[in-house]
């Protein structure tokens, strides 16, 4: 099979052509998306709207219009795929993401399934300061209904994209913007037409014995230049990509964890409240007197995202903390 | 009281102001050109006529709310280079030490009180201060800008609601440079104006000739004066036109050649400029010592925002609440 090189804008935008050319109920919107407003600010959505025609909308900047337009056409039928810029703009779509995408299903009784995936972009790293960059991914993560799913990768990117816009829940997709552009954009191999990552699944990136790391997103990244240092010194490390942060694989967490029996849970988002600690408390909860340590976190400094490039690289998780941190549990 | 837009003191205070905005944009795009600073900026080029009558027309205790493209909202509030170059730059020395960045330069002592990256985020706000002003039996004004972009989120629709239903000090001053983003005016809504749009909550609404100085600027003073004898709120949607984009380095693609052209053969700072000599209210001269002092001054702030430290990591702990995180 041939392959060819891919970045995570391209695994994107594969994605989004093969769902509206596999399925005409699939339908996109959002600020910027059609090619006479550019094509998306990422360019992530260039050139499909001048195929699918009005499939492809640009909308106004009204995030909560475009989240409640998702989920009415959603609920008569339509595969709604939102894009909202940068994830903070969350904000402005949350009531229709939280209080009714999401619970729509179960307050029904299930007659309304919401079958509506949300794109949104985000990561700290280019400066952007505290209403630009963060990582919001717990907030969706404690909502019953929504399911919180993001890629290391462009062939996951592509994968998982796709599975979510086939899921028949409400979908919240996050690309960092830093895998898009950053250090981190090495392009991957594209997978074939049909490929598709399944949710609820988590990646085996290493295979190891003396620790796990559950990791997710860009992080995911950096982890892997740890873990192979650490691999070359003899100390065997597991890495785990979540894929879906929630509801998260906790079979192949704590599968892996039994066998190593220590573990280390890395973000960029705030360490304080999460996805870590419930990852963490899951294992303790189930493991507790197996573990050889307690279970560390890596995230961010409890803080808004800074400015000052000096700051918001200390703010960040980087490598050296993911080391030290696999070097103490295994200490 | 303010004094009418032709008087020539008027004209020449909205031209100094205007021409502290063009030259500060101006440096700015240097040192993005030239690589003596990389940030995201959101150039104000083309707009600097309206926001220097805004200036022209508040007073230091007056309030101003803007947006990531408030560069020159700021600097005619009164907003000293220093700070400015020096939060742009992430030094500790800068309006908001670091932390913020452009897209939020703060000011209290000079009413610069939010600047917010959130597209609509500000309108609410106004009232708040506005609100409390009024609480407070205190006469001052809160002037809200935001762009025409703006005009289709829901916190317009109902922060106008609540400001005429309490009859708050607050001027909307929606900056309609005809594009949010990649997208035009025209693909945003069916109305030919924001400013009509007014009626439908119970408060006037004035579109103007945002860059024509002396429009502008009565119409401001006005909606300024009666927010401050208590007359309530105004939504004033001046024209103008973004000659750079939407951010510095944006290809532009979508923004037709011609329109760009005529909106830069009108620009309104030169325009102002030749009005003020060609009707013998200013000289050359004098003009141009004027430009020279700011460019002095430019080149005071950018060496000093330079020479100053960056924050210190502890900074990370500072500021998040009241009492300081432990580290
Ligand atoms: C709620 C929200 N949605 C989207 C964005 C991204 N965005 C930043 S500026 C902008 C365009 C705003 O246009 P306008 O209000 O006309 O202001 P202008 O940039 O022209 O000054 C958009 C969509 C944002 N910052 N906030
Ligand atoms: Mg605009």
């Amino acid at each position: 099979m041939t392959t060819r090189p891919m970045t995570f804008v391209q695994a994107s935008a594969a994605a989004l052509e093969e769902a509206l050319a596999i399925d005409p109920t699939v339908v996109m919107f959002g600020e910027d998306m059609a090619d006479d407003t550019g094509g998306g600010v990422f360019g992530v959505s260039a050139g499909l709207s001048t195929k699918y025609g009005d499939r492809v909308r640009s909308t106004p900047i009204s995030e909560q219009a475009i989240m409640g337009a998702a989920v009415g056409a959603a609920v008569a039928g339509l595969r709604p795929v939102v894009e909202i810029m940068l994830m903070n703009f969350m904000g402005i779509a949350m009531d229709q993401f939280v209080n009714h995408a999401s619970k729509l299903r179960f307050m029904s009784g299930g007659q309304t399934p919401v079958p509506l995936t949300v794109r949104t972009a985000t990561g700290a790293g280019f400066q952007q300061a505290a209403q630009h960059s963060d990582m919001l991914e717990a907030w969706f993560g404690h909502v019953a209904g929504c399911k919180v799913v993001t890629a290391s990768n462009p062939a996951d990117a592509k994968g998982l994209l796709l599975s979510c816009i086939f899921d028949d829940d409400p979908c919240i997709f996050i690309e960092n913007t830093l895998l898009y552009f950053g250090p981190g954009a090495v392009p991957g191999e594209a997978p074939p037409p049909g490929h598709r990552v399944p949710l609820g699944k988590a990646n085996v990136v290493r295979e190891g014995s003396d620790v796990t790391v559950v990791s997710y997103g860009r992080q995911v990244i950096d982890a892997i230049t740890v873990v192979d240092r650490l691999a070359e010194e003899g100390l065997s490390v597991e890495l785990i990509d979540l894929r879906t942060i929630m509801p998260f694989d906790e079979r192949t967490v704590l599968e892996s964890v039994a066998k190593t029996k220590r573990a280390v849970v890395v973000h960029e988002a705030v360490k304080r409240c999460g996805v870590g600690a419930e990852v963490s408390s899951r294992i303790h909860e189930e493991l507790f007197g197996e573990l050889a340590k307690p279970v560390l976190r890596v995230g961010a400094r409890t803080s808004p995202v800074p400015y000052s490039a000096v700051l918001e690289q200390a703010y960040l998780p980087q490598a050296p903390q993911i080391e030290a941190a696999i070097r103490a549990v295994t200490a | 009281m303010t004094a009418p837009a032709t008087d020539p003191q008027v004209l020449n205070r909205i031209y100094e102001l205007a021409a502290r905005i063009r030259l500060c944009d101006e440096r700015v795009i240097k040192m993005l050109t030239g690589g003596e600073m990389a940030i995201i900026y959101y150039p104000v080029t083309g707009q600097e006529v309206l926001a220097a009558a805004s200036g022209a027309v508040l007073r230091a205790d007056d309030y101003v709310v803007t947006t990531y493209r408030g560069m020159h909202d700021q600097v005619a509030k009164g907003m000293p280079f220093g700070p400015l170059f020096a939060e742009y730059m992430g030094r500790v020395s800068g309006a908001c030490k670091g932390k913020g960045g452009p897209m939020h330069i703060t000011y209290p002592e000079l009413g610069i009180m939010v600047t917010s990256g959130i597209v609509g985020g500000g309108l609410p706000i106004a009232n708040g201060l506005g609100w409390a002003a009024q609480l407070l039996g205190q006469d001052r004004v809160t002037v809200v800008n935001f762009g025409d972009g703006a005009a289709n989120i829901g916190a317009f629709h109902e922060a106008l609601n609540l400001a005429a239903l309490w009859d708050l000090p607050v001027v909307f001053l929606c900056q309609n440079n005809r594009y949010a983003e990649h997208t035009s005016y025209a693909r945003s809504q069916r109305n030919e104006q924001v400013a009509p749009r007014a009626e439908g909550y119970g408060m006037a609404g004035v579109t103007v000739d945002g860059n024509d100085a002396a429009a502008i600027y009565s119409v401001l003073a006005e909606a300024v004066a009666k927010a401050r004898r208590g007359e309530g709120p105004t939504l004033v949607e001046a024209m103008t036109y973004r000659f750079n984009g939407h951010y510095f380095g944006d290809p532009q693609e979508y923004m037709p050649t011609e329109e760009k052209k005529a909106a830069k053969a009108a620009d309104p700072v030169k325009a102002l400029r030749r009005k003020l000599i060609d009707e013998g209210h200013a000289n050359e001269e004098d003009l141009a010592a004027l430009e020279a002092r700011i460019r002095a001054e430019l080149d005071e702030a950018v060496a000093a925002a330079k020479a100053a430290p960056m924050p210190d990591l502890a900074e990370l702990y500072t500021d998040v609440y009241a009492e300081e995180l432990a580290s």
